[in-house]
């Protein structure tokens, strides 16, 4: 009887467990199902790389929104891993107790705040203040970029921070025996030996700020081009699908899913980079 | 723990028996001292781990310190580095030179202390980096760029340690690809390349076998040439093989640990003076 118990509360949990599994794939499923009848009609090469976006002359080219998607997504990076890295560093290493733990849960709460309120307010003040200070329309990269990076600190930097305090005392007691000073110690002992962790942080962050959609369709100005400057606005393909789906019909719609498929693509192959770098230690 | 007296006369042999001075101080006159401490005393916040402690250190030869579990060996031994800066609420007392520099001074600067007082471990304690790197290291911290030079101290450096030629086409390897041995040996070449004046030898051959151990001691004996070594250990033959002078540590009713005897190896372990060495070091403790 008890082990019967025993293996049906096991059985349980693996129900449970599966339903979770189960909605990726049937996700995955209905996504492909959806879109790839579009990939094929057009062909790959000109879906991915054309660079005409028309859905009611039937034309279909998302480039210049992946392009939006790169740039938006390296100017969060320029932007967001050297302060995350340099404020994980810091909570590391500098910080006086009391203050991390002031910080800690601060900068979690950074990752609570709903992700259209970060893009309220970079409509309300961050475009204003590019378009007073830059130029431009101020919808823009580096209006979109501004705000991913703030969105992908609290990542960058609670996974850095946990590389760095993971590593044995061992290696920084060597180093300061050494004759290192503090800073050297970091830069050339602790820095090196948590590498993995911190990539594995800085790409789970970029992974965050390619899906990002809600903070950065109010502020990116979405007009379907191929920017020439930072100030120029952008579509990502996060916020074509977020603009469009509400009234996209037919081969529309299925275009849209089609897109849904490449964002699926390029965020599973950064995860799975990510996953490798950290295993391989 | 039972003593070997006869390993202990060989031992001793290349040593010449010379009587203590006078003075009070155990070392010989023409011994120069290499480091002093004076009514050394260390507090954790309010705990006093190290109370009154005055010895002087000969240059050129191996003091071990010796003394049962959480009798603040290490505590001392780290003084001599700073290493117990690390701690929050260590407060030090008393006087502790360096030749003529008394290194708990405000002036001090603990950084350029800590490159001529160098440092090894319980646990071999590689860079996860390569071999080179792991030598390379401190000398490039030092603001020694030339990449001739560098060789040469990796060259040199593992040299000394006995590892240049396993190593010598493997210097791109991985240092926790290495033995536990050669992992410690590499941490002492470590320590070389940055031409220290002292080398404190914390427990450094706990983690390792007999064998190794027998190694790393005959490597110790033999940088005691030109180096001054202090090392910390629990194993007492190990303090017979190798050391020329022995301190004694001990905790009293209060916890702090104190100095018992200080004499030099051979007369402490055939001749101690003090009840409690004598009860320690024949294994009746401790």
């Amino acid at each position: 009887m008890k082990k019967f118990k025993e293996k049906l509360s096991g059985r349980i949990f693996f129900i449970f467990a599966l339903s979770s599994i189960s909605v990726l794939a049937l996700i995955t499923v209905f996504i492909i199902v959806k879109g790839a009848p579009i990939i094929a009609k057009v062909g790959f090469f000109n879906f991915v790389f054309g660079m005409k976006w028309s859905p009611s002359q039937g034309e279909f080219g998302i480039f210049p929104m992946i392009i939006g998607s790169v740039s938006v997504t390296l100017g969060a990076a320029a932007l967001g891993v050297p302060i995350g890295i340099c404020c994980s560093i810091f909570l590391a290493e500098f910080a006086p107790a009391k203050m991390r733990e002031f910080f800690r849960p601060a900068i979690q709460l950074l990752a609570g705040i709903p992700s259209v309120v970060y893009g309220f307010w970079g409509l309300l003040f961050i475009v204003p203040f590019i378009r007073n200070f830059f130029g431009g329309p101020g919808l823009s990269i580096l209006a979109g970029a501004i705000i991913l990076a703030i969105m992908t600190l609290p990542t960058i930097i609670s996974i850095s921070e946990v590389s760095l305090l993971a590593l044995p005392r061992q290696y920084k007691e060597g180093a300061l025996a050494l004759g290192l000073n503090h800073w050297q110690t970091i830069w050339s002992v602790l820095l090196p030996a948590a590498k993995s962790g911190i990539v594995a942080a800085v790409i789970l962050g970029i992974g965050r700020a390619v899906g990002e959609t809600m903070a950065v369709i109010m502020v990116l100005g979405n007009a379907v081009a191929v920017p020439l400057s930072i100030l120029d606005p952008v579509r990502t393909l996060t916020t074509n699908i977020g603009i469009e789906m509400g009234y996209a019909s037919g081969e529309h719609q299925q275009a849209l899913f089609a897109t849904g498929i490449v964002l699926f693509v390029i965020i599973m192959l950064l995860n799975s980079f990510a996953q490798y770098i950290t295993r391989k230690r | 723990m039972k003593i070997n007296i006869n390993s202990k006369l060989m031992t001793q042999d290349s040593k010449p028996g010379l009587p203590s001075s006078p003075s009070g101080s155990p070392l010989d006159s023409r011994q120069s001292v290499k480091i002093k401490t004076d009514r050394l005393s260390l507090h954790y916040g309010s705990f006093q781990a190290l109370k009154d402690i005055s010895f002087d250190i000969p240059k050129c030869a191996i003091t071990a310190i010796i003394g049962p579990s959480g009798c603040g060996k290490s505590t001392l031994l780290r003084v001599f580095n700073r290493m117990n800066d690390l701690i929050p609420g260590v407060r030090v007392e008393g006087k502790v030179t360096l030749d003529d520099l008394s290194i708990y001074e405000k002036t001090v600067d603990v950084v350029s202390l800590r490159k001529r007082v160098g440092m090894v471990f319980q646990k071999p304690n590689p860079f996860p980096m390569s071999i080179f790197d792991n030598i390379a290291i401190g000398p490039k911290s030092y603001g020694i760029k030339d990449k001739q030079e560098l060789n040469n101290i990796v060259r040199w450096s593992l040299t000394q340690v006995a590892l240049w030629n396993d190593l010598k086409d493997n210097l791109k390897k991985s240092s926790l690809d290495l033995s536990p041995e050669q992992q410690q040996r590499l941490c002492i070449a470590r320590t070389l390349a940055g031409e220290p004046e002292v080398i404190l030898f914390d427990e450094s051959c706990s983690a390792l076998d007999p064998e190794a151990t027998m190694k790393i001691e005959e490597l110790m004996v033999d940088l005691a040439k030109k180096y001054t070594i202090i090392i910390v250990t629990h194993n007492m033959e190990q303090a017979l093989r190798v050391s020329d002078m022995a301190a004694f540590m001990m905790i009293e009713e209060d916890k702090a640990g104190r100095l018992v005897e200080y004499e030099k190896t051979n007369i402490m372990f055939s001749n101690p003076k003090d009840k409690r060495t004598e009860d320690y070091i024949t294994g009746r403790f401790g």
